[in-house]
């Protein structure tokens, strides 16, 4: 091999190797301008992006929840509140052994089985990540011992949180409602509504009346404080903070001495009572009895209350006075009378001789009055003063069920009063109209005869017989009823004004006769003799008395209660003083047999409370007086 | 004076100014990141100092070793690191689920850091050996000297070094002009074969590269890291945060923010503007090998310098591609960047042979 055959090996070696290198510094500088190009697109197209995501990595929103606006009757007596109080609450998520935990905790605090109940009822029922109360209510005692121990919990917590409170309890359960706890049904109709965000921080929302229609009121708003966290989600500094606005107290029209009495009037007797202004449609006793107690519903009830209230043949939960739909009975008698002086001219100086019976021309039925034997001759005034049947039959049977109708539903039958509470029934009164829809079938005469008196297809709900009686005792001019009053803004109360609705037209003459019969109804010869029994002001009355068609399906027979739920519905309304009214009232005892003998005491006591200030001693069903036997 | 003039000559006979140049400014930068990456802590910065000095001192003895110095070190290196890798493989401490480090007695080292010097060092010197009779047969002993250790890393598992073992080897191979067929071959076999590495690799191997696919996936677990390092980048934006502001930094959301992901705060805080620069510096002492190498006077100094390089190009590369998240996270540092004394020493003995390299054959010529 000569030298310089190696030399130009050498010379081709280099030039092989330099192509190589400079391939290598290609490839190098290639893979630099990805490297370039990845930080042009990370730190330059999609910055913005980045810069979120860092600020949300670092940008902690923490809410605070607005305080509840509280509720106060209209004397300003506390119905609603809120008190400060510990709760023991656990993030089931962080829980690795929920059953040890429970057994660690109930070493430290006291948990009832009650309590455990409750919680295998909201772990059932749970969103995610939401922290579930095992104990509420804790003791300073129980607070500490627990919070020294803390540590061995993970995922347990100690809150400090405002509860609500209604220390009237079972009295005024059906008008104010409760809160409870928000369900995922509330979470996607608040996230339809845009709340969700002023809900974050929030347990608890209303669930059923005051509560539940005024809830955009008594929330408030959400405030926020922003707060920079580290990885760990330790707060490093707080970065701003937004104000949570308390929610807007409630003044309600309610008199919650009043609402006592009623419904200590009332006894162990189921029924309901309202009682407005008829002047201006304020609700002054808003009565479903039995009530519950709503306390027990804030956190979540436990089974066994839960069962024992559902499953109770009282049904407790079922709000009478907006929801129930009675038979009106001879409550109807006064709107009917208007409607025959409004139909015809001559009625004021009809008089009929009453055999105990009324049939129709051509028929043979005997449609019976109460009275076997009959009234004897009987006007108009007289007709309602004694409740004659047989008058109406007649009267009925002139005017026609859709006369009736028109007429009728003038006073708010049929339709809801649109009272400031979820859920109200419209009751139901019938035209041949409706019952060709209904059943498909033709208005038969006889079905018109036994309208005449409020028994057959009528139905009525006692708000909406309240709200009639006080149209009736304001000479026509009926207003909206409601219960809130005033809603308290932090800039100042806002009144909520009377609604006038419209005026029913009645001639003066016309009203002051019915109104003269309804106060001989309360007087010796009415069928509710002892109601104005030495009242200092006159009383404007008219009994009921609706018959029980039946029991509701999927009831247990029991001989004793089936006897009792077969019992007729005592109707008694009234309004007084008679010539200037102040309060109208409608008052159902449920199965309680006779409108004079056990609704028209309640009814008094209500308005001796309300017009005189007197306190009556409570009403036992044993001392129901034995009244007149009639209707 | 004339005294203090020829120490300073003396010592910087060997060093390369242009390459230190470019070397000092990398260290500051590692040392200004690294105060704002420990929140501001004077004893990590000195810790890196000292890290710097040691690696530099060793440097420079390297530089001042001559050529055939380094060459005939290259075989006992090798077999010495062998010995270890075999020795790790036996009786090796476990820690993090690999078995990396061996208990010496008197300290734990970890013998693969040496291999990134000695397997390029003695492939090179292979090469060399046989430069005159160069046929596809020393290729493949090459690569079986190449394929050893880095099973034997592979297996530990530690799948960074091992990569930049092979790529440290590769680049020899491909410098001493593995044939293209070869190399094509190579790229058909390890695409077929892709599936079956697949299997053979650890679960949080797998793990990071599916989390590259897609790192939302698993945004708190596996994906974690490259998406703090990606927001942290992203959000720095054009001009960045500025010094010690950075929010992913010292809110604590960046993992491993002094080693391996200290690219990420120098982004956060310096922006696309300074991404530039810092990588201007790695461009100029890249090119500066790049030089060095070309200029090179025999095949032995060529295969090494334009080893060394390219594997400080692929640290760089690899380090910056999977804290941007389009590399998996694979556990490389920034070199000379990061926190830490290991790759500090190796790099920049790496640094040493091509200051030697450049000024013994300088030398030579003058």
């Amino acid at each position: 091999m000569s030298r310089t055959v190696e030399l130009k090996d050498t010379q081709r070696e280099i030039y092989f190797f330099r192509l190589r290198l400079f391939l290598s510094l290609g490839f190098v500088a290639l893979m630099f301008l990805i490297l370039l190009l990845r930080f042009f697109y990370l730190q330059v197209i999609r910055h913005d992006y980045f810069e979120t995501m860092a600020e949300s990595n670092r940008i902690y929103v923490v809410p605070i929840v607005p305080n509840r606006g509280v509720i106060t009757d209209r004397n300003g007596v506390v119905l609603a509140r809120n008190y400060s109080g510990y709760t023991l609450e656990v993030t089931p998520e962080k829980v690795p052994d929920m059953q040890a935990t429970i057994a660690e905790i109930g070493k430290l605090v006291e948990i009832k089985p009650k309590d455990l109940r409750r919680f295998k009822k909201l772990m059932s029922e749970r969103r995610s990540l939401q922290t579930l109360p095992i104990r509420t209510r804790l003791s300073d005692d129980e607070v500490a011992r627990f919070a020294a121990q803390r540590y061995r919990f993970p995922g347990v917590e100690i809150k400090a949180r405002l509860f609500r409170e209604y220390p009237f309890t079972e009295t005024t359960s059906h008008l104010l409602g409760y809160i409870g706890r928000i369900n995922q049904q509330e979470i996607d109709e608040l996230e339809e509504q845009e709340q969700a965000t002023n809900y974050m921080g929030s347990d608890y929302i209303g669930k059923t009346g005051i509560e539940q229609r005024y809830e955009n009121e008594m929330h408030g708003v959400t405030g926020f404080e922003q707060v920079e966290v580290d990885a760990g989600g330790r707060a490093v500094r707080m970065l701003s903070r937004t104000a949570p606005q308390s929610g807007k107290n409630l003044t309600l029209t309610l008199d919650a001495k009043l609402q006592e009495i009623a419904v200590q009037a009332f006894g162990d007797y189921r029924g309901a009572l309202v009682a407005i202004d008829p002047s201006n449609g304020e609700v002054l006793a808003y009565v479903s009895k039995p009530g519950y107690d709503p306390n027990l519903f804030i956190d979540g009830i436990d089974t066994e209350n839960w069962e024992a209230l559902n499953n109770s043949p009282d049904v407790p939960l079922n709000n009478r006075a907006l929801r129930g739909q009675y038979p009106m009975g001879s409550t109807i008698k006064p709107f009917m009378a208007l409607a025959g002086l409004h139909y015809n001219a001559k009625m004021a100086s009809r008089e009929i001789s009453d055999p105990g019976y009324y049939t129709l021309p051509g028929s043979s039925h005997q449609f019976r009055d109460w009275k076997a034997g009959g009234h004897g001759r009987v006007d108009l005034f007289k007709s309602v003063q004694v409740s004659c049947d047989t008058f109406y039959y007649g009267l009925a049977t002139e005017l026609g069920i859709d006369r009736m109708h028109d007429y009728l539903q003038q006073f708010g039958f049929g339709k809801k009063t649109g009272i400031d509470l979820e859920g109200e029934t419209s009751g139901l009164l019938p035209s041949t109209e409706w019952k060709m829809k209904r059943y498909k079938q033709i208005w038969y005469p006889g079905d018109t005869v036994s309208a005449g008196i409020g028994q057959g297809y009528h139905l009525v709900t006692p708000m909406q017989l309240a709200f009639a009686t006080a149209t009736l005792a304001n000479d026509g001019v009926a207003f909206k009823p409601h219960l809130v009053k005033e809603i308290q803004h932090p800039e100042g109360e806002v009144q909520i004004p009377p609604q006038p609705l419209y005026k029913v037209d009645i001639p003066a003459e016309d009203l002051a006769l019915i109104k003269r019969a309804m106060v001989a109804v309360t007087q010796p010869g009415g069928t509710a003799v002892g109601a104005s029994m030495g009242a200092p002001y006159t009383i404007a009355g008219k009994t009921g008395t609706a018959q029980v068609i039946g029991m509701k399906q999927g009831e247990k027979y029991d001989e004793k209660k089936v006897s009792e739920y077969f019992r007729d519905h005592a109707w008694f309304i009234a309004f007084a003083p008679a010539d200037k009214p102040r309060i109208a009232l409608a008052v159902l005892g449920e199965n309680a047999g006779h409108g004079g003998s056990v609704a028209a005491p309640i009814a008094r006591k209500v308005m001796d409370y309300y017009l005189l200030g007197k306190i009556p001693t409570p009403l036992k069903k044993a001392d129901a007086k034995p009244g007149v036997e009639n209707d | 004076m004339i005294n203090v003039q020829q120490i300073k000559r003396r010592f910087m006979l060997h060093l390369d100014p242009v390459l230190l140049s470019g070397l000092a400014a990398l260290l500051f930068v590692s040392l200004v990141v690294i105060y704002s990456s420990s929140d501001g802590s004077w004893m990590r910065v000195l810790g890196q100092l000292v890290n710097i000095l040691v690696a530099f001192t060793a440097l420079w003895i390297v530089a001042n070793m001559p050529l055939h110095w380094l060459m005939r070190i290259a075989v006992p290196m090798y077999i010495l690191g062998m010995a270890l890798l075999i020795g790790v493989a036996l009786f090796g401490e476990i820690s993090h689920g690999a078995r990396r480090w061996l208990n010496i007695g008197v300290a734990t080292i970890q013998p693969s850091e040496l291999m990134k010097i000695a397997v390029p060092l003695m492939m090179a010197w292979y090469f060399e050996k046989h430069e005159a009779t160069l046929t596809w047969r020393n290729h493949l002993i090459a690569a079986v000297l190449l394929a050893m250790p880095f099973a034997l890393i592979v297996r530990q598992p530690d799948l960074g070094t091992s990569i930049l073992i092979a790529a440290s080897g590769f680049y020899v191979l491909f410098l001493a002009g593995l044939s293209w067929r070869v190399m094509g071959t190579l790229f058909v076999g390890a695409l077929a074969s892709a599936p079956f590495l697949w299997h053979a690799l650890h679960d949080y191997q797998r793990h990071r590269i599916l989390m590259l696919l897609d790192p939302s996936q698993d945004a708190l677990g596996k994906g974690y890291h490259t998406i703090q390092g990606m927001i942290a980048v992203g959000s720095g934006g054009f001009l960045g945060k500025g010094y010690m502001e950075g929010t992913q930094t010292h809110l604590d959301f960046l993992p491993e923010r002094s080693t391996d992901f200290i690219f990420a705060v120098y982004s956060e805080e310096f922006g696309f503007l300074g991404n530039l620069l810092l990588l201007g510096i790695y461009i100029f002492i890249i090119g500066r090998g790049f030089i060095i190498t070309a200029n090179a006077s025999t095949y032995f100094t060529r295969l090494m310098a334009g080893s060394v390089t390219l594997t400080f190009f692929t640290y760089t590369f690899v380090n910056m591609g999977m804290v941007t998240g389009i590399l998996p996270v694979v556990g490389v540092p920034l070199p000379l960047l990061s926190y830490g004394g290991t790759s500090m020493l190796t790099l920049m003995l790496g640094f040493g042979v091509l200051m030697s390299i450049h000024t013994h054959q300088r030398l030579v010529k003058t």
